[in-house]
Protein backbone atom coordinates (compact mmCIF):
# COMPACT_ATOMS: atom_id res chain seq x y z
CA UNK A 1 0.00 0.00 0.00
CA UNK A 2 1.20 3.52 -0.71
CA UNK A 3 1.33 6.08 2.01
CA UNK A 4 -1.67 8.29 2.00
CA UNK A 5 -2.74 11.41 4.47
CA UNK A 6 -5.85 10.77 6.08
CA UNK A 7 -8.59 13.04 7.37
CA UNK A 8 -12.02 12.32 8.71
CA UNK A 9 -14.71 14.33 7.89
CA UNK A 10 -17.11 15.94 10.07
CA UNK A 11 -20.15 16.81 7.79
CA UNK A 12 -20.82 16.53 3.50
CA UNK A 13 -19.87 19.97 3.47
CA UNK A 14 -16.27 19.12 4.81
CA UNK A 15 -16.12 15.53 2.45
CA UNK A 16 -16.86 17.38 -0.41
CA UNK A 17 -14.63 20.10 0.42
CA UNK A 18 -11.39 17.41 1.16
CA UNK A 19 -12.40 15.64 -2.16
CA UNK A 20 -12.64 18.75 -4.35
CA UNK A 21 -8.99 20.39 -3.35
CA UNK A 22 -6.89 17.14 -3.96
CA UNK A 23 -6.49 15.55 -7.42
CA UNK A 24 -5.80 11.72 -6.04
CA UNK A 25 -7.97 11.69 -3.04
CA UNK A 26 -10.37 8.90 -1.74
CA UNK A 27 -13.29 8.48 0.21
CA UNK A 28 -13.20 5.46 2.70
CA UNK A 29 -16.19 4.57 4.67
CA UNK A 30 -16.66 0.53 4.97
CA UNK A 31 -13.42 0.21 2.96
CA UNK A 32 -13.88 -3.27 1.86
CA UNK A 33 -12.82 -2.78 -1.55
CA UNK A 34 -10.89 0.28 -1.33
CA UNK A 35 -8.45 -1.27 1.29
CA UNK A 36 -8.14 -4.49 -1.06
CA UNK A 37 -7.11 -2.25 -3.80
CA UNK A 38 -4.95 -0.37 -2.05
CA UNK A 39 -3.11 -3.30 -1.12
CA UNK A 40 -2.87 -4.75 -4.79
CA UNK A 41 -1.79 -1.15 -5.79
CA UNK A 42 -4.44 -0.71 -7.84
CA UNK A 43 -5.86 2.27 -6.01
CA UNK A 44 -3.36 4.70 -4.87
CA UNK A 45 -4.84 7.69 -3.32
CA UNK A 46 -2.49 10.26 -1.61
CA UNK A 47 -5.46 11.91 0.59
CA UNK A 48 -8.18 9.24 2.27
CA UNK A 49 -11.22 10.72 3.66
CA UNK A 50 -13.40 8.99 6.20
CA UNK A 51 -16.54 9.72 6.04
CA UNK A 52 -18.04 6.88 8.11
CA UNK A 53 -19.10 9.42 10.72
CA UNK A 54 -21.48 11.53 8.25
CA UNK A 55 -25.18 11.31 9.64
CA UNK A 56 -26.31 9.23 6.77
CA UNK A 57 -27.19 6.05 8.34
CA UNK A 58 -31.09 6.52 8.69
CA UNK A 59 -33.33 4.34 7.09
CA UNK A 60 -36.07 6.63 6.70
CA UNK A 61 -39.85 6.54 5.19
CA UNK A 62 -40.09 9.06 2.28
CA UNK A 63 -42.90 11.37 1.83
CA UNK A 64 -44.06 9.32 -1.51
CA UNK A 65 -44.29 6.29 -0.02
CA UNK A 66 -41.00 4.81 -0.54
CA UNK A 67 -38.06 3.95 1.27
CA UNK A 68 -34.53 6.20 1.73
CA UNK A 69 -31.34 4.23 2.82
CA UNK A 70 -29.08 6.34 4.14
CA UNK A 71 -25.10 6.20 2.21
CA UNK A 72 -23.90 5.26 5.35
CA UNK A 73 -26.11 2.32 6.62
CA UNK A 74 -24.49 -0.74 6.19
CA UNK A 75 -25.30 -3.64 3.91
CA UNK A 76 -26.59 -6.17 6.73
CA UNK A 77 -28.43 -3.46 8.34
CA UNK A 78 -30.44 -2.46 5.29
CA UNK A 79 -31.36 -6.00 4.56
CA UNK A 80 -32.14 -6.73 8.00
CA UNK A 81 -34.01 -3.59 8.30
CA UNK A 82 -37.95 -4.48 8.89
CA UNK A 83 -39.21 -2.33 6.31
CA UNK A 84 -36.60 -3.60 3.49
CA UNK A 85 -37.43 -7.63 4.69
CA UNK A 86 -41.48 -6.70 4.12
CA UNK A 87 -41.69 -4.24 1.79
CA UNK A 88 -38.72 -4.95 -0.24
CA UNK A 89 -37.71 -8.14 0.08
CA UNK A 90 -36.03 -8.12 -3.67
CA UNK A 91 -33.46 -5.58 -2.05
CA UNK A 92 -33.08 -8.16 1.60
CA UNK A 93 -32.42 -11.19 -0.89
CA UNK A 94 -29.72 -9.47 -3.20
CA UNK A 95 -27.82 -7.97 -0.32
CA UNK A 96 -27.45 -11.35 1.35
CA UNK A 97 -26.52 -13.60 -1.60
CA UNK A 98 -23.10 -11.53 -1.75
CA UNK A 99 -19.74 -11.42 0.39
CA UNK A 100 -20.16 -12.78 3.59
CA UNK A 101 -21.69 -11.75 7.47
CA UNK A 102 -18.52 -9.89 8.09
CA UNK A 103 -18.19 -8.12 4.74
CA UNK A 104 -21.95 -7.09 4.68
CA UNK A 105 -21.63 -5.48 8.84
CA UNK A 106 -18.59 -3.36 7.12
CA UNK A 107 -19.69 -2.38 3.53
CA UNK A 108 -22.24 0.30 3.23
CA UNK A 109 -25.30 0.97 0.78
CA UNK A 110 -23.13 4.08 -0.72
CA UNK A 111 -20.21 2.03 -1.32
CA UNK A 112 -21.79 -1.60 -2.64
CA UNK A 113 -22.65 0.52 -6.07
CA UNK A 114 -19.18 1.66 -6.57
CA UNK A 115 -17.14 -1.09 -6.06
CA UNK A 116 -15.08 -1.97 -8.99
CA UNK A 117 -15.31 -5.19 -11.31
CA UNK A 118 -12.58 -8.07 -9.62
CA UNK A 119 -11.73 -9.11 -13.27
CA UNK A 120 -8.50 -10.77 -12.61
CA UNK A 121 -6.73 -8.59 -15.18
CA UNK A 122 -7.71 -5.06 -13.27
CA UNK A 123 -5.92 -6.56 -10.01
CA UNK A 124 -2.99 -7.66 -11.85
CA UNK A 125 -0.79 -4.59 -12.40
CA UNK A 126 1.84 -6.74 -14.41
CA UNK A 127 -0.74 -6.74 -16.93
CA UNK A 128 -2.73 -4.67 -19.53
CA UNK A 129 -6.37 -3.23 -18.33
CA UNK A 130 -7.73 -0.36 -20.08
CA UNK A 131 -9.96 0.11 -16.56
CA UNK A 132 -6.65 0.68 -14.77
CA UNK A 133 -4.15 2.59 -17.20
CA UNK A 134 -6.48 3.64 -20.14
CA UNK A 135 -4.58 3.22 -23.59
CA UNK A 136 -2.91 0.11 -22.21
CA UNK A 137 -5.30 -2.84 -23.64
CA UNK A 138 -7.40 -5.52 -22.40
CA UNK A 139 -6.12 -8.77 -21.36
CA UNK A 140 -9.20 -10.39 -20.54
CA UNK A 141 -10.73 -10.66 -24.51
CA UNK A 142 -7.90 -12.74 -25.59
CA UNK A 143 -6.60 -14.12 -21.79
CA UNK A 144 -9.18 -15.98 -19.17
CA UNK A 145 -12.61 -14.53 -19.79
CA UNK A 146 -14.73 -17.25 -17.99
CA UNK A 147 -16.52 -14.46 -15.44
CA UNK A 148 -16.61 -11.48 -18.23
CA UNK A 149 -19.37 -10.09 -19.78
CA UNK A 150 -21.67 -11.31 -22.80
CA UNK A 151 -23.55 -8.15 -22.83
CA UNK A 152 -22.69 -4.38 -23.86
CA UNK A 153 -18.72 -5.09 -23.78
CA UNK A 154 -17.00 -2.50 -25.98
CA UNK A 155 -13.44 -3.83 -28.04
CA UNK A 156 -11.67 -1.82 -24.73
CA UNK A 157 -13.06 -3.73 -21.73
CA UNK A 158 -15.39 -7.17 -21.21
CA UNK A 159 -15.48 -6.44 -17.32
CA UNK A 160 -18.40 -7.11 -15.65
CA UNK A 161 -19.92 -5.10 -12.22
CA UNK A 162 -19.66 -7.03 -9.30
CA UNK A 163 -22.87 -5.62 -7.20
CA UNK A 164 -25.32 -8.34 -6.03
CA UNK A 165 -27.51 -5.27 -4.32
CA UNK A 166 -26.71 -3.32 -7.54
CA UNK A 167 -28.86 -5.69 -9.79
CA UNK A 168 -32.07 -5.56 -7.24
CA UNK A 169 -31.58 -1.74 -6.56
CA UNK A 170 -31.81 -1.26 -10.78
CA UNK A 171 -34.85 -3.89 -11.19
CA UNK A 172 -37.13 -1.73 -8.35
CA UNK A 173 -35.85 1.28 -10.36
CA UNK A 174 -34.15 3.49 -7.07
CA UNK A 175 -32.92 6.43 -7.36
CA UNK A 176 -29.45 7.79 -6.30
CA UNK A 177 -29.50 10.76 -4.27
CA UNK A 178 -25.84 12.89 -4.51
CA UNK A 179 -24.01 16.46 -3.39
CA UNK A 180 -21.50 18.03 -4.82
CA UNK A 181 -19.84 21.50 -5.03
CA UNK A 182 -23.05 22.56 -7.28
CA UNK A 183 -25.57 21.16 -5.00
CA UNK A 184 -27.38 17.72 -4.83
CA UNK A 185 -29.03 15.91 -7.61
CA UNK A 186 -30.61 12.68 -8.45
CA UNK A 187 -29.22 10.17 -10.78
CA UNK A 188 -32.06 7.03 -11.51
CA UNK A 189 -30.48 3.85 -11.04
CA UNK A 190 -31.07 2.89 -14.57
CA UNK A 191 -28.37 5.32 -15.82
CA UNK A 192 -25.98 5.04 -12.84
CA UNK A 193 -23.56 3.00 -14.33
CA UNK A 194 -21.63 3.19 -17.52
CA UNK A 195 -21.22 0.67 -20.69
CA UNK A 196 -17.49 0.42 -20.76
CA UNK A 197 -17.40 2.09 -24.52
CA UNK A 198 -14.11 3.66 -24.88
CA UNK A 199 -13.66 4.86 -21.44
CA UNK A 200 -14.13 1.47 -19.23
CA UNK A 201 -12.12 3.89 -16.35
CA UNK A 202 -15.01 5.38 -16.05
CA UNK A 203 -17.87 2.78 -13.67
CA UNK A 204 -20.07 5.49 -13.17
CA UNK A 205 -21.99 8.68 -13.52
CA UNK A 206 -21.23 9.97 -10.63
CA UNK A 207 -18.91 13.16 -10.37
CA UNK A 208 -15.14 13.39 -9.11
CA UNK A 209 -16.30 15.74 -6.56
CA UNK A 210 -19.13 14.14 -5.85
CA UNK A 211 -20.30 12.05 -3.06
CA UNK A 212 -23.72 9.71 -1.89
CA UNK A 213 -25.50 10.25 0.50
CA UNK A 214 -28.55 8.47 -0.29
CA UNK A 215 -30.37 5.94 -2.12
CA UNK A 216 -33.96 6.11 -2.82
CA UNK A 217 -36.48 3.06 -3.34
CA UNK A 218 -39.83 3.85 -4.83
CA UNK A 219 -43.09 2.82 -3.07
CA UNK A 220 -43.55 -0.05 -5.11
CA UNK A 221 -41.79 -2.71 -3.49
CA UNK A 222 -42.90 -5.87 -5.56
CA UNK A 223 -43.58 -7.89 -1.99
CA UNK A 224 -45.38 -10.22 -3.61
CA UNK A 225 -43.84 -11.65 -6.90
CA UNK A 226 -40.11 -11.90 -6.66
CA UNK A 227 -36.77 -13.56 -6.67
CA UNK A 228 -33.06 -13.25 -6.91
CA UNK A 229 -31.38 -16.41 -8.16
CA UNK A 230 -27.35 -16.01 -8.40
CA UNK A 231 -26.07 -19.21 -10.28
CA UNK A 232 -22.13 -19.15 -8.85
CA UNK A 233 -19.05 -21.73 -8.62
CA UNK A 234 -20.05 -22.43 -4.96
CA UNK A 235 -23.31 -21.64 -2.79
CA UNK A 236 -21.70 -19.03 -0.66
CA UNK A 237 -19.53 -16.11 -0.95
CA UNK A 238 -18.78 -16.37 -4.20
CA UNK A 239 -19.51 -13.87 -7.33
CA UNK A 240 -21.97 -14.37 -9.71
CA UNK A 241 -21.54 -16.06 -13.29
CA UNK A 242 -25.17 -15.25 -13.97
CA UNK A 243 -27.76 -13.23 -11.43
CA UNK A 244 -31.35 -12.20 -11.95
CA UNK A 245 -33.50 -9.70 -10.05
CA UNK A 246 -36.91 -10.82 -10.85
CA UNK A 247 -40.15 -8.51 -9.55
CA UNK A 248 -43.77 -9.13 -11.05
CA UNK A 249 -46.92 -7.51 -10.18
CA UNK A 250 -49.56 -10.59 -11.17
CA UNK A 251 -53.37 -10.33 -11.18
CA UNK A 252 -55.29 -13.51 -12.19
CA UNK A 253 -52.68 -15.38 -13.89
CA UNK A 254 -52.10 -12.46 -15.99
CA UNK A 255 -48.85 -10.04 -15.70
CA UNK A 256 -49.44 -6.71 -14.83
CA UNK A 257 -45.90 -5.47 -14.90
CA UNK A 258 -42.68 -7.27 -14.99
CA UNK A 259 -39.18 -5.44 -13.81
CA UNK A 260 -35.72 -7.75 -14.43
CA UNK A 261 -32.30 -6.99 -14.16
CA UNK A 262 -29.42 -9.27 -14.99
CA UNK A 263 -26.07 -9.34 -12.86
CA UNK A 264 -22.49 -11.09 -14.30
CA UNK A 265 -23.22 -10.11 -17.58
CA UNK A 266 -22.37 -6.82 -18.24
CA UNK A 267 -20.25 -3.66 -16.81
CA UNK A 268 -23.93 -2.49 -15.52
CA UNK A 269 -26.94 -4.38 -14.19
CA UNK A 270 -28.46 -5.40 -17.53
CA UNK A 271 -32.48 -4.44 -18.12
CA UNK A 272 -34.19 -3.91 -21.05
CA UNK A 273 -37.81 -1.98 -20.25
CA UNK A 274 -39.33 -2.24 -23.59
CA UNK A 275 -38.34 -5.90 -23.39
CA UNK A 276 -40.16 -5.74 -19.69
CA UNK A 277 -43.67 -4.00 -21.37
CA UNK A 278 -43.71 -7.30 -23.98
CA UNK A 279 -44.65 -9.61 -20.81
CA UNK A 280 -47.64 -7.26 -19.62
CA UNK A 281 -50.63 -9.03 -20.32
CA UNK A 282 -49.37 -12.45 -20.75
CA UNK A 283 -49.60 -15.07 -18.55
CA UNK A 284 -46.29 -16.54 -16.45
CA UNK A 285 -45.49 -19.96 -18.66
CA UNK A 286 -42.41 -20.63 -19.52
CA UNK A 287 -43.07 -19.99 -23.07
CA UNK A 288 -43.88 -16.62 -22.47
CA UNK A 289 -40.71 -16.51 -20.37
CA UNK A 290 -38.64 -18.21 -22.77
CA UNK A 291 -39.56 -15.53 -25.62
CA UNK A 292 -38.66 -12.56 -23.14
CA UNK A 293 -35.34 -14.01 -22.36
CA UNK A 294 -34.19 -14.14 -25.97
CA UNK A 295 -35.29 -10.28 -25.78
CA UNK A 296 -33.58 -9.27 -22.99
CA UNK A 297 -30.06 -11.42 -24.39
CA UNK A 298 -30.34 -10.57 -27.65
CA UNK A 299 -26.94 -9.71 -29.20
CA UNK A 300 -24.96 -11.08 -26.34
CA UNK A 301 -21.63 -12.40 -27.36
CA UNK A 302 -18.97 -14.59 -25.81
CA UNK A 303 -15.34 -14.70 -26.01
CA UNK A 304 -14.53 -18.34 -25.42
CA UNK A 305 -14.57 -18.97 -21.82
CA UNK A 306 -17.65 -17.40 -20.96
CA UNK A 307 -19.82 -18.77 -23.97
CA UNK A 308 -21.74 -20.76 -21.55
CA UNK A 309 -23.16 -17.68 -20.12
CA UNK A 310 -24.98 -16.98 -22.88
CA UNK A 311 -27.28 -20.08 -22.15
CA UNK A 312 -26.92 -19.72 -18.57
CA UNK A 313 -28.47 -16.23 -18.90
CA UNK A 314 -31.32 -17.62 -21.03
CA UNK A 315 -32.26 -20.50 -18.83
CA UNK A 316 -31.47 -18.15 -15.24
CA UNK A 317 -34.26 -15.63 -16.44
CA UNK A 318 -36.55 -18.07 -17.13
CA UNK A 319 -36.12 -19.93 -13.87
CA UNK A 320 -35.93 -16.81 -11.83
CA UNK A 321 -39.12 -15.93 -13.34
CA UNK A 322 -41.12 -18.97 -12.98
CA UNK A 323 -39.80 -18.67 -9.01
CA UNK A 324 -41.39 -15.21 -8.39
CA UNK A 325 -44.59 -16.03 -10.46
CA UNK A 326 -44.97 -18.88 -7.92
CA UNK A 327 -45.05 -21.48 -10.64
CA UNK A 328 -41.94 -23.37 -9.78
CA UNK A 329 -43.94 -26.50 -10.46
CA UNK A 330 -43.40 -25.89 -14.46
CA UNK A 331 -39.33 -25.26 -13.62
CA UNK B 1 28.91 13.91 3.68
CA UNK B 2 27.92 10.21 5.01
CA UNK B 3 24.48 8.63 3.46
CA UNK B 4 21.71 8.43 5.67
CA UNK B 5 19.83 5.37 4.99
CA UNK B 6 16.35 6.78 6.22
CA UNK B 7 16.43 9.41 4.31
CA UNK B 8 18.71 8.90 1.03
CA UNK B 9 18.68 5.72 -1.52
CA UNK B 10 21.18 5.50 -3.69
CA UNK B 11 21.94 8.82 -3.51
CA UNK B 12 18.01 10.25 -4.21
CA UNK B 13 16.45 11.78 -1.09
CA UNK B 14 13.04 9.79 -0.04
CA UNK B 15 9.83 11.30 -0.46
CA UNK B 16 8.95 12.62 3.54
CA UNK B 17 6.27 10.32 4.68
CA UNK B 18 3.17 11.61 6.31
CA UNK B 19 2.48 12.32 9.81
CA UNK B 20 1.64 9.53 11.81
CA UNK B 21 -1.80 10.20 14.32
CA UNK B 22 -2.03 9.40 17.99
CA UNK B 23 -4.59 6.73 18.19
CA UNK B 24 -6.53 5.75 21.00
CA UNK B 25 -8.17 1.91 20.42
CA UNK B 26 -10.34 0.42 22.82
CA UNK B 27 -9.32 -3.23 22.67
CA UNK B 28 -11.23 -5.84 25.21
CA UNK B 29 -11.85 -2.71 27.39
CA UNK B 30 -8.84 -0.94 27.64
CA UNK B 31 -7.76 2.17 26.03
CA UNK B 32 -4.28 1.96 24.22
CA UNK B 33 -2.55 5.09 22.71
CA UNK B 34 -0.82 3.74 19.27
CA UNK B 35 1.31 6.37 16.68
CA UNK B 36 -0.16 4.98 13.92
CA UNK B 37 0.49 5.89 10.23
CA UNK B 38 -2.91 5.87 8.39
CA UNK B 39 -2.47 2.88 6.32
CA UNK B 40 -2.29 0.39 8.94
CA UNK B 41 -4.59 -1.80 9.26
CA UNK B 42 -6.61 -2.69 12.67
CA UNK B 43 -5.00 -6.53 12.05
CA UNK B 44 -1.52 -5.02 11.84
CA UNK B 45 -2.34 -2.88 14.83
CA UNK B 46 -3.19 -5.58 17.03
CA UNK B 47 -0.42 -8.02 15.74
CA UNK B 48 2.59 -5.73 15.03
CA UNK B 49 2.03 -2.61 17.76
CA UNK B 50 -0.56 -4.82 20.73
CA UNK B 51 1.51 -7.93 20.21
CA UNK B 52 -2.22 -9.52 20.50
CA UNK B 53 -1.21 -11.88 18.03
CA UNK B 54 -4.43 -14.19 18.06
CA UNK B 55 -5.63 -12.76 15.42
CA UNK B 56 -4.52 -14.14 12.17
CA UNK B 57 -3.45 -12.79 9.41
CA UNK B 58 -4.68 -15.14 6.20
CA UNK B 59 -5.12 -14.08 3.26
CA UNK B 60 -5.12 -9.97 4.47
CA UNK B 61 -7.69 -9.56 1.82
CA UNK B 62 -10.69 -10.42 3.25
CA UNK B 63 -11.59 -13.59 2.17
CA UNK B 64 -10.74 -16.14 4.29
CA UNK B 65 -12.04 -14.97 7.77
CA UNK B 66 -8.97 -15.83 9.92
CA UNK B 67 -8.45 -12.02 11.24
CA UNK B 68 -12.41 -11.64 12.19
CA UNK B 69 -12.99 -9.24 15.58
CA UNK B 70 -15.91 -7.88 17.07
CA UNK B 71 -16.03 -3.97 16.75
CA UNK B 72 -18.77 -3.15 18.81
CA UNK B 73 -20.27 -6.40 19.14
CA UNK B 74 -20.49 -6.72 15.35
CA UNK B 75 -18.26 -9.09 13.54
CA UNK B 76 -15.81 -7.45 10.69
CA UNK B 77 -12.54 -8.35 8.81
CA UNK B 78 -9.98 -6.36 10.54
CA UNK B 79 -7.60 -6.67 7.28
CA UNK B 80 -9.98 -4.37 5.70
CA UNK B 81 -10.32 -1.72 7.67
CA UNK B 82 -8.00 1.32 9.23
CA UNK B 83 -7.43 1.14 12.62
CA UNK B 84 -7.26 5.05 12.99
CA UNK B 85 -11.33 4.03 11.46
CA UNK B 86 -12.11 2.50 14.67
CA UNK B 87 -10.98 5.00 17.41
CA UNK B 88 -14.13 5.69 19.69
CA UNK B 89 -15.27 1.59 19.21
CA UNK B 90 -15.10 -1.04 21.35
CA UNK B 91 -12.79 -4.03 19.70
CA UNK B 92 -13.39 -7.15 20.98
CA UNK B 93 -10.18 -10.40 20.18
CA UNK B 94 -10.62 -13.53 20.67
CA UNK B 95 -8.22 -12.91 23.53
CA UNK B 96 -10.89 -10.96 25.14
CA UNK B 97 -13.85 -13.65 25.01
CA UNK B 98 -12.67 -15.41 28.16
CA UNK B 99 -13.62 -14.64 31.59
CA UNK B 100 -10.68 -15.34 33.57
CA UNK B 101 -10.04 -18.65 33.26
CA UNK B 102 -13.44 -19.45 32.45
CA UNK B 103 -14.07 -19.75 28.32
CA UNK B 104 -16.27 -18.18 26.58
CA UNK B 105 -19.10 -20.75 25.76
CA UNK B 106 -18.47 -20.68 22.33
CA UNK B 107 -15.16 -21.46 23.01
CA UNK B 108 -15.72 -24.11 25.45
CA UNK B 109 -17.88 -25.70 22.38
CA UNK B 110 -15.12 -25.87 19.99
CA UNK B 111 -12.72 -27.63 22.57
CA UNK B 112 -15.95 -30.25 23.15
CA UNK B 113 -16.92 -30.98 19.93
CA UNK B 114 -12.07 -30.96 18.76
CA UNK B 115 -14.04 -27.69 15.58
CA UNK B 116 -10.48 -27.73 14.40
CA UNK B 117 -7.17 -29.19 13.96
CA UNK B 118 -4.45 -26.75 12.89
CA UNK B 119 -6.11 -23.90 15.07
CA UNK B 120 -5.02 -20.97 12.40
CA UNK B 121 -8.19 -20.15 11.65
CA UNK B 122 -9.96 -20.78 15.16
CA UNK B 123 -9.70 -17.34 16.76
CA UNK B 124 -11.66 -16.24 13.19
CA UNK B 125 -14.51 -19.05 13.18
CA UNK B 126 -14.59 -18.26 17.43
CA UNK B 127 -15.28 -14.67 17.13
CA UNK B 128 -17.09 -14.83 13.73
CA UNK B 129 -19.67 -17.36 15.55
CA UNK B 130 -20.06 -15.19 18.87
CA UNK B 131 -21.11 -12.57 15.87
CA UNK B 132 -23.33 -14.79 14.36
CA UNK B 133 -24.98 -16.07 17.65
CA UNK B 134 -25.76 -11.77 18.86
CA UNK B 135 -27.30 -11.28 15.17
CA UNK B 136 -29.83 -13.97 16.02
CA UNK B 137 -30.73 -14.65 12.49
CA UNK B 138 -29.47 -18.12 11.83
CA UNK B 139 -31.97 -20.84 13.12
CA UNK B 140 -30.90 -23.84 11.22
CA UNK B 141 -27.74 -25.91 10.80
CA UNK B 142 -28.13 -24.35 7.24
CA UNK B 143 -28.27 -21.35 8.61
CA UNK B 144 -25.06 -21.76 10.54
CA UNK B 145 -23.16 -22.71 7.22
CA UNK B 146 -24.47 -20.09 4.94
CA UNK B 147 -23.29 -17.08 7.41
CA UNK B 148 -20.18 -18.65 8.50
CA UNK B 149 -19.11 -18.97 4.71
CA UNK B 150 -16.55 -15.90 5.58
CA UNK B 151 -14.34 -17.98 7.46
CA UNK B 152 -12.50 -20.74 5.66
CA UNK B 153 -11.02 -23.82 7.09
CA UNK B 154 -8.26 -25.81 5.19
CA UNK B 155 -8.05 -28.61 7.28
CA UNK B 156 -11.99 -29.21 6.72
CA UNK B 157 -13.22 -28.57 10.12
CA UNK B 158 -16.52 -27.24 8.74
CA UNK B 159 -18.90 -30.21 10.34
CA UNK B 160 -17.66 -29.85 14.00
CA UNK B 161 -17.48 -25.96 13.59
CA UNK B 162 -21.70 -26.13 12.99
CA UNK B 163 -22.25 -28.79 15.64
CA UNK B 164 -20.32 -26.34 17.92
CA UNK B 165 -22.38 -23.46 17.14
CA UNK B 166 -25.59 -25.22 17.23
CA UNK B 167 -24.68 -26.36 20.44
CA UNK B 168 -23.96 -22.98 21.42
CA UNK B 169 -27.35 -21.68 19.90
CA UNK B 170 -29.44 -24.48 21.91
CA UNK B 171 -27.97 -23.20 25.54
CA UNK B 172 -28.84 -19.84 24.15
CA UNK B 173 -32.23 -20.95 23.75
CA UNK B 174 -31.94 -20.75 19.38
CA UNK B 175 -33.57 -23.70 17.56
CA UNK B 176 -30.87 -25.59 15.84
CA UNK B 177 -32.66 -28.33 13.96
CA UNK B 178 -33.12 -28.60 10.21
Amino acid sequence: MNSFTYARAQDVQMAIAEKTSGTETKFIAGGTNLTDLMKVNVENPTHVVDIRRLPLKQITETESGGLRLGALATNAETAYHELVETRYPLLAKAILAGASAQLRNMATNGGNPLQRTRCYYFYDTATACNKREPGSGCSAINGFNRIHAILGTSEHCIAVHPSDMAVALTALDATVNVSGPNGERSIPFLEFHRLPGDTPHLDTNLGADEIITSIDLPAKGFAEYNTYLKLRDRTSYAFALVSVAAALAIEGDIIKEARIALGGVAHKPWRKPEAEATLVGKEATPENFKLFARELVAGAKGFGHNDFKIELAHRAIVRALLQAAKKEALI
Amino acid sequence: MPHNAETEVAGKPLASLPPTHTVTLNINGSDKKLELAPWVSLLDALREYLHLTGTKKGCDHGQCGACTVLVNGTRINSCMTLAIMEEGNEITTIEGLAKGDELHPVQAAFVEHDAYQCGYCTPGQICSAVGLLSEGKAKTADDIKELMSGNICRCGAYSNIVTAIEQVMQQKGGQAHE
